[in-house]
């Protein structure tokens, strides 16, 4: 410890100044100094696993895509706009393609026509990307929980890394939702891709029932489709 | 006014100047099997085989020239429809049409030809309840996917059923760029149902022509969760009162509210304290300034692509807002406030400082409209893109049962507040703001201007309950725990709210919850105006035209 703290007063040693007042120059505000430049003293290196570097970055700068459903994204567009202004902490350019998107916030209730939809977007998100459940309706449903038309959370088709609870959630809990998710990030973790209940999938390859016989002549073999099985439902 | 038609439409009008039942009864014929009473009008029963000549002869004799609303329903023996009808000239006269169809063929002629919104709403009868429309030019579901099994709003249907939905109609944009045939040099285009400038889950099928549009369809149904199902589950005296706020999620929950609250006080004949009618009247209209704001700052960014001023102003009055009715009702957009009778608790304490912070916003309100109109209104780019696009005549816009802010800015004088007063309204100094550009540039100003009024109403308020006597404040009547209404009551109901006319029709059957709630949303019949709109224009004003709409798809799909 004691060599350390020699070592990085070395630089500053014969004038009397501190490491950080002698890298800073003179005429330099305060505020210049960050947090960043404490850490490393007067080191010039950064040394850490690039991985690590990697993860640091993108928690740090995600870029979210503009997806509006239902009631939560009055909320979402407040928690980017002036007073809560989420691009204090890095997260805060809607973007409108998914292809430009990290982070997806699913808004809203999600009924049968709009869920293969989702699907699509996401898929349509690249690698790697994160997913935040706004409001009780991506968790269960929510208030349309017994709806014979709702989708009984977003979790039934894409993966959800953080599901902030609240109907809606005040700009303040998705802020505090959205920071989890960028410390998750920034330390690697991700909500595992696993096979969801309601997957698209080819016509052809459904399972002969009842149901797809009647529509088979309805549907072509190659169409995607998505298969509700309400009784499985949470 | 020169909008006016000549011809006799006055036909079953008392001297007074009322309905005169049985004139009309006269008027119609043979078609009239029976008559009904509804609470709020009379209803005529008449054959599955005469609605046209009915709605055309309460259309064009009697002046009958709106058609609200159309409900669908099953009874134990047999389908229902019951067509609402009302003046725009006078929203107090009413008929009911009621068009009963035997269960095994529930066939009934379509009202289309009559009324183009009839072509929507019997679109969604069918989807929902299950009853088929000769006549109907285009008789397929509206809100749920075409590949769905039965009609959830039917009595047999069984929810636990498994359904298949396709991913087809608009699977790959890039890839539906294609000559419809080889004649033709027509391009598809899908707009949504995720993108910008949707505002929300709409997906528009557009047909380009160049950069005309040469057709456009609305594709509805990407948010529709039930909420009839839901309020048809749901106790009278408080399990319903949640679900309106999430109808009209622009900030119009409070206006949402009042429109259940009218109509099951009607129903259960509860009469509101005066204190809380003023305090209803002053939140209301709080929340239809939010409704505005969010309109106007989204318009911003729809045709100017303003993100970093107006629309960052709206936003931020809108927190004002959101602040002050925070305070009154303890949420920021789902108030959940009013109750049967009432609202659900008195104003904060202390009262001076909760006045104050709503005269301070009041106070505010022209300097910051000042600054609209120098960022909007009068921004070149702006006119450019909104004046004369978007056109939309009176008289098409009373064919689609256009109302709000989208009626007036087409010079239809209609205001339920006004025309069919509730609450306070009628008791207080404002005006109906219209104005005659039937353009997209005229339904922003209304917007404008509407916010104006709805500060000048919250003025007088707070003026009133300044001064309200400490010993009467009465925030609610008494209302019994459970509400029974008698069997087979049928009322239907309607106020103003941000969008347009919010109307909602229950039929008791003698349980403490709905045997049918049906909600006409005022945003499901804007909306439907948009081919009339955009047909003919660029693409550009086809999103010009969709945003001046202001439709909120919750209320939409509903």
């Amino acid at each position: 410890m004691s060599s350390q703290d020699k070592l990085t007063d070395t630089v500053g040693a014969d004038t009397g100044q501190s490491t950080q007042e002698a890298r800073m120059g003179e005429g330099a505000d305060n505020r210049f100094n960050s947090p960043l430049r404490k850490a490393l003293g007067s080191s010039p290196f950064i040394l850490t696993k690039f991985d690590k570097f990697m993860n640091w970055v993108r928690g740090s700068s995600m870029f979210m895509l503009q997806f509006g459903i239902a009631c939560c994204s009055i909320e979402m567009m407040h928690t980017y706009s002036v007073k809560h202004d989420l691009d204090r902490f890095g997260a805060g350019v809607p973007r409108a393609s998914p292809r430009q998107a990290d982070v997806i916030i699913v808004p809203g209730t999600i009924v049968s026509k709009f869920a293969p939809r989702m699907k699509r977007v996401y898929d349509q998100m690249p690698e790697p990307k994160f997913v935040v459940g706004m409001g009780s309706c991506t968790i269960s449903g929510g208030p349309f929980q017994e709806g014979y038309n709702v989708i009984k959370g977003a979790e039934e088709v894409i993966p959800v890394d953080i599901h902030v609870p609240g109907c809606p959630p005040r700009p303040e809990a998705l802020i505090y939702g959205i920071a989890k998710l960028q410390e998750r990030v920034a330390n690697g973790e991700s909500a595992p891709v696993t096979v969801k209940p309601y997957e698209l999938e080819e016509f052809g390859d459904l399972e002969r029932d009842e149901l797809v016989e009647k529509l088979a002549e309805q549907i072509d073999h190659d169409d995607l489709v998505m298969r509700y099985n309400w009784v499985d439902s949470p | 006014m020169s909008l006016e038609e000549p011809g006799p439409r006055d036909v079953g009008l008392t001297k007074a100047g009322e309905v005169n039942y049985d004139e009309l009864e006269s008027l119609l014929g043979d078609a009239v099997l029976d008559r009904e009473t509804h609470l709020n009008a009379e209803a005529f029963v008449i054959r599955p085989d005469a609605v046209q000549d009915t709605l055309s002869a309460l259309k064009e004799e009697a002046g009958f020239d709106f058609l609200n609303c159309v409900t669908a329903q099953e009874y134990q023996d047999r389908y229902e429809t019951i067509y609402h009808m009302t003046k725009y000239d006078d929203r107090t006269q009413e008929v009911g049409v009621v068009v009963p169809t035997s269960k095994d063929d529930p066939v009934s002629e379509s009202a289309e030809p009559v009324f183009r919104t009839a072509d929507w709403h019997e679109r969604e009868a069918y989807d929902l309840v299950g009853i088929e429309y000769a006549d109907h030019p285009d008789m397929r579901r509206i809100l749920l996917p075409e590949t769905w099994q039965g009609h959830p709003l039917s009595m047999d249907y069984d929810q636990t059923k498994p359904q298949i939905v396709t991913l087809r109609e608009n699977k790959n944009p890039l890839e539906e760029d294609q000559r419809l045939n080889d004649d033709s040099d027509t391009m598809m285009l899908n707009i949504g149902p995720h993108h910008p400038a949707t505002h929300g889950v709409l997906h528009v099928e557009a047909t380009l022509d160049g950069e005309q549009v040469a057709d456009v369809e609305p594709d509805i149904g990407y948010i529709h969760r039930c909420e009839e199902q839901m309020c048809q589950q749901g106790t009278y005296r408080h399990q319903i009162m949640p679900y309106p706020d999430r109808w009209d999620w622009g900030g119009a929950g409070l206006l949402n509210e009042w429109a259940y609250a009218r109509t099951a006080e009607e129903l259960a004949d509860i009469d509101v304290p005066e204190y809380a009618q003023v305090i209803r009247t002053m939140s209301g209209e709080l929340s239809r300034i939010l409704s505005h704001m969010l309109a106007v700052a989204a318009y911003a960014l729809d045709v100017v692509g303003d993100f970093t001023a107006t629309f960052m102003y709206g936003m931020q009055d809108r927190e004002t807002v959101q602040n002050i009715l925070e305070d009154l009702t303890g949420q920021r957009l789902m108030f959940n406030y009013f109750r049967l009778g009432g609202v659900a608790w008195d104003l904060p304490e202390p009262r001076e400082e909760f006045f104050e912070k709503i005269r301070a916003f009041i106070d505010d309100l022209p300097e910051k409209l000042e600054e609209y109109h120098n960022l909007l209104t009068s921004n070149e780019i702006l006119q450019v893109r909104t004046v004369d696009t978007g056109r939309l005549e009176p008289e098409v816009a009373k064919n689609y049962g256009a109302t709000g802010p989208v009626a007036r800015g087409s010079g239809i004088d209609y205001d339920v507040r006004r025309d069919d007063p509730y609450g306070y309204y009628d008791k207080l100094d404002w005006d109906v703001v219209t104005e005659e550009g039937c353009d997209n540039y005229a339904r922003l100003l209304v917007r404008l201007q509407e916010v104006e009024e709805s500060a000048k109403i919250i003025n007088q308020c707070v003026d009133l309950l300044e001064d309200w006597p400490e010993e009467d404040r009465t925030i609610q009547a008494n209302v019994p725990r459970t509400i029974k209404p008698e069997p087979d009551t049928e009322v239907y109901k309607s106020v103003e709210a941000a969008k347009g006319e919010l109307g909602i029709y229950i039929r008791s059957d003698g349980t403490d919850s709905p045997a049918r709630f049906k909600i006409r949303g005022g945003s499901f019949s804007n909306l439907q105006t948009l081919p009339e709109m955009a047909e003919g224009e660029y693409i550009a004003d086809l999103i010009a035209s969709l945003g001046s709409l202001d439709t909120i798809m919750g209320e939409v799909d509903r």
